[in-house]
């Protein structure tokens, strides 16, 4: 099965954003790609525990999906993590302005992961950013 | 005659059928086959390229109604 490395930068609060993340992100882990998520900016807020947050629709496509029940983007990056093996580390810096510890962050994330560590790792694959 | 185990994926939408397939996959035996029943036609497409690419093995597809019949047996 030809592979490799897949890298993806999810910086947005909106919907189709994270929804089309995280299809990537399930479909490749279990493609056999080596999946990396790096989850900054507006959108980590979505991956705190117990978070009641509503990732805004950019469009009627994201209006409609909702009112479709499809799969939500965070189970999604779930599926990635239990079914394929992908990794998924929260921004160190976001991490910070956030003000959230990795404990309230959902138990699939690991780690913060600094800039420095996610060029390193991505470093001659794919990388796609949201 | 190898077991078969049926999932009930109408309703959910790409790629959800697909990792309700993966997630069925990893309960069953080698060998053993699995009938995902999906509403959504782009899935009908997706999880035989998905079987083709990871080396399982695609029975056969069937529509009805509306309904897709995807025959799958896992192979390693």
């Amino acid at each position: 099965m030809e592979s490799g490395k897949i890298s993806i930068v999810a910086l947005s609060d909106k919907r189709e954003q994270l929804q089309m993340a995280g299809m990537i992100a399930s479909v490749g882990a279990v493609s056999g790609h080596e999946v990396l998520v790096f989850l900054s900016m507006n959108a980590l807020r979505y991956f705190v525990k117990g978070s009641k947050a509503r990732a805004p629709s950019e469009g009627p496509m994201g209006e409609l999906m909702e009112q479709k029940k499809v799969m939500p983007f965070q189970d999604l990056f779930a599926h990635a993590v239990d079914l394929g093996g992908a990794k998924i580390h929260p921004c160190s810096m976001a991490v910070d302005v956030l003000g959230v510890q990795p404990s309230d962050l959902e138990p699939y994330l690991g780690e913060p992961m600094g800039l420095t560590q996610f060029l390193d790792e991505s470093a001659g694959g794919q990388v796609w950013s949201f | 005659m190898a077991d078969r185990k049926v999932i009930d994926a109408r309703g959910s939408f790409c790629p959800g059928p697909l990792m309700e397939l993966i997630a069925a996959m990893k309960m069953v035996q080698v060998g053993d086959e699995i009938e995902i029943l999906s509403s959504d036609k782009g899935s009908a497409g997706e999880i035989p390229q998905w079987l083709k690419k990871v080396g399982h093995e695609h029975l056969g597809t069937a529509e009805e109604s509306g309904v897709w019949h995807i025959m799958v047996r896992r192979s390693k």
